[in-house]
């Protein structure tokens, strides 16, 4: 009983069905040595551990030492990097920018990826030739994508042009030099430049839909509008584990678009700890950088391990 | 169906739709592609105009190929990526192989350290101090090892949960005629994983070719690969304003993925939707 109850959350945790039984029975009947021998793991581990936790252990010790390029020796100097990095108000503020974006982000991609998915659902051919055409931005790079919007929301850009032949008069709003709005605008860019993978799989949510229950709901009466809160939404819960998950754990991690666009700033309103990390390397600060970049290995695992847990148990009870 | 639904349906979805199209997606490109055929005059303020002053496609385009070094830069981004994409799929399956199949707390525990750098950002300044110590910074080795890396934990996820749909029979089989794993791995399980590679490919592909983050750290000014010269090229060209030499430069990187979308967009959809949701 015990087996069977790993065996079953193991394979709900990976989102995949579970075993079938028959290869339970057969192990259990024949008693043989598995037939996946442990030096099949080595490879992958030895790059793991090497290129992936080795640093992540040394970013523990690291962010603890005066480490730069203007000094030969590291000597350890306990909370010091924290220290300054709070009293100048550094930490805090790019802190709380990195999760207004990743929360921002993870918003507007997932509303424009649904909308789109519900818009283009249904199997014509321009609705197949609007699907790979948004999908376009995703395979493009970040950097270009945030150039492009760079030239698009300039003073005297295409966006304000447009809204000056709408409104009747000319607009000059600097989109990305607005110290309270262009962290928002930034986010909409980032949502714009992935929306088409988080249609793609919303489209992939909706086709798993049984379609019997749907024309059930409309004979009982449901509108459009009932059915899709009641029986849709509530069945697109893996599509939307994967979006959200995805979405915030990206942009928590992003920088090309940030950079692309504000570079931080105006008055660093925009500065994201990658950028702050990036920042602080090039001038030689290495200890700082190393600080925060344990920050946000710390920030990252605090807000994903709960997200996705909920999302999971969101999932389970349906 | 009700009336008004087959109305919506025949003509203001079509209008919707291409709607959106012309105006999320059209002006933005467009406004890419008439730039980069601009004079530098007529592109200082991008606009969606046509070019007051000619085409200049010829002249842009090769400026930028020979400034931005887009031939040296396109072969240091397939030199990274294609042995990266390599390492990732042999050793991630072999690994996941492991995972999917056998069971135990060890497996368990090895199982969420192999995947927990799916969430964790990988900690990008000491990467570089190791890669000195090492004698791999700013070599493309190095780069590749890197990428192998920090997406080993999303190859092992994937291929994991494919393999566990997959019922044993067929290895279990071949085991009792006598067939070593190697030889099962190879002949039996490999090719029954083509969808999930091919899922993995794509992700891992886009991830790689188009991240300038890490590139920065390990081989920023050392070797070329095109995301690296477009900052270099774009840096330089904001200061001068030259968006006609940005632009062109965009599309110049931006060609070899597109084709290869245009070519294989049917199975790229269905691969990367297949793999997501179960």
């Amino acid at each position: 009983m015990t087996l069977t109850a790993s065996t079953d959350a193991a394979a709900l945790a990976s989102g995949a069905p579970p075993t079938p039984p028959g290869r339970r029975a057969a192990a259990r009947g024949r008693r043989v040595r598995p037939g996946q021998p442990w030096w099949f793991l080595l490879p992958a581990l030895a790059v793991l551990t090497t290129f992936f936790l080795v640093p992540t252990i040394y970013n523990l010790v690291y962010a603890f030492t005066d480490w730069s390029s203007f000094k030969t020796a590291i000597n350890p100097v306990g909370f010091d990097n924290f220290h300054s990095l709070l009293s100048s108000g550094v930490l805090l503020a790019d802190l709380r920018t990195t999760v207004i974006y990743a929360l921002l982000v993870a918003l507007f991609q997932n509303v424009f990826g649904l909308l789109l998915a519900l818009l283009l659902e249904a199997d014509t051919s321009l609705n197949r030739f609007a699907r790979v055409m948004f999908f376009v931005p995703v395979i493009m790079s970040a950097l270009a994508v945030g150039y492009v919007f760079q030239a698009l929301l300039k003073p005297t850009g295409v966006v304000n042009s447009i809204l000056g032949a709408l409104a009747g008069h000319p607009v000059r709003y600097a989109w990305l030099a607005d110290t309270r709005w262009t962290l928002l605008y930034v986010a909409l860019i980032h949502a714009w430049k992935w929306m088409g993978l988080a249609m793609l799989i919303y489209l992939a949510g909706l086709k798993t839909i049984d379609q019997d229950a749907l024309e059930a709901a409309r004979i009982d009466g449901a509108t459009t509008w009932q059915t899709f809160w009641q029986i849709r939404f509530p069945l697109l819960a893996p599509a939307m584990t994967f979006n959200v998950a995805t979405a915030l754990l990206g942009s928590m991690n992003s920088f090309d678009i940030v950079q692309a666009t504000t570079g931080g700033g105006p008055a660093q309103t925009t500065e994201i700890l990658n950028i702050f990390i990036y920042r602080t390397f090039g001038q030689g600060l290495f200890a700082q950088a190393t600080t925060m970049s344990l920050v946000l290995l710390v920030v990252i695992a605090v807000m994903a391990f709960p997200t996705i847990w909920l999302l999971r148990r969101r999932e389970q009870v349906l | 169906m009700s009336g008004a639904s087959r109305g919506w349906r025949r003509l203001v979805h079509p209008v919707v739709v291409v709607g959106l199209l012309l105006f999320a997606l059209g002006v933005p490109l467009w406004l890419v592609v008439v730039t980069s055929g601009k004079s530098r005059g007529d592109a200082l303020s991008p606009s969606l105009a046509l070019p007051r002053h000619g085409w200049h496609f010829g002249a842009n385009y090769s400026k930028v190929f020979t400034d931005g070094r887009v031939w040296s830069a396109f072969v240091g981004s397939v030199s990274i990526v294609v042995p990266s994409v390599v390492l990732l799929l042999l050793f991630g399956a072999m690994a996941a192989w492991v995972f999917a199949r056998r069971r135990g707390f060890a497996v368990s525990m090895l199982y969420a350290v192999a995947i927990s750098g799916i969430v964790l950002p990988p900690a990008v300044i000491t990467l570089v101090l190791l890669l000195r110590q090492l004698g791999l910074a700013g070599t493309l080795t190095g780069m590749v090892l890197v990428y192998t890396g920090i997406y080993m934990s999303t190859a092992i996820f994937f291929i994991t949960g494919f393999i566990r749909t997959i019922p044993p029979q067929l290895e279990e089989a071949a085991r009792v005629d006598g067939a070593g794993p190697v030889r099962i791995f190879f002949t039996i399980v490999v090719p029954l994983l083509r969808p999930v590679l091919a899922t993995a490919t794509i992700l891992i592909c886009l991830y790689i070719w188009n991240d300038v983050f890490y590139a920065f750290f390990v081989i920023g000014g050392r070797k070329d690969t095109l995301p690296l010269n477009l900052f270099q090229v774009a840096s330089a060209g904001l200061y001068l304003n030259n968006w006609h030499l940005i632009f062109a430069y965009v599309v110049l990187m931006s060609v070899p993925l597109l084709v290869a979308f245009a070519v294989a967009q049917r199975r790229i959809i269905s691969g990367i939707t297949g793999g997501a949701v179960k």
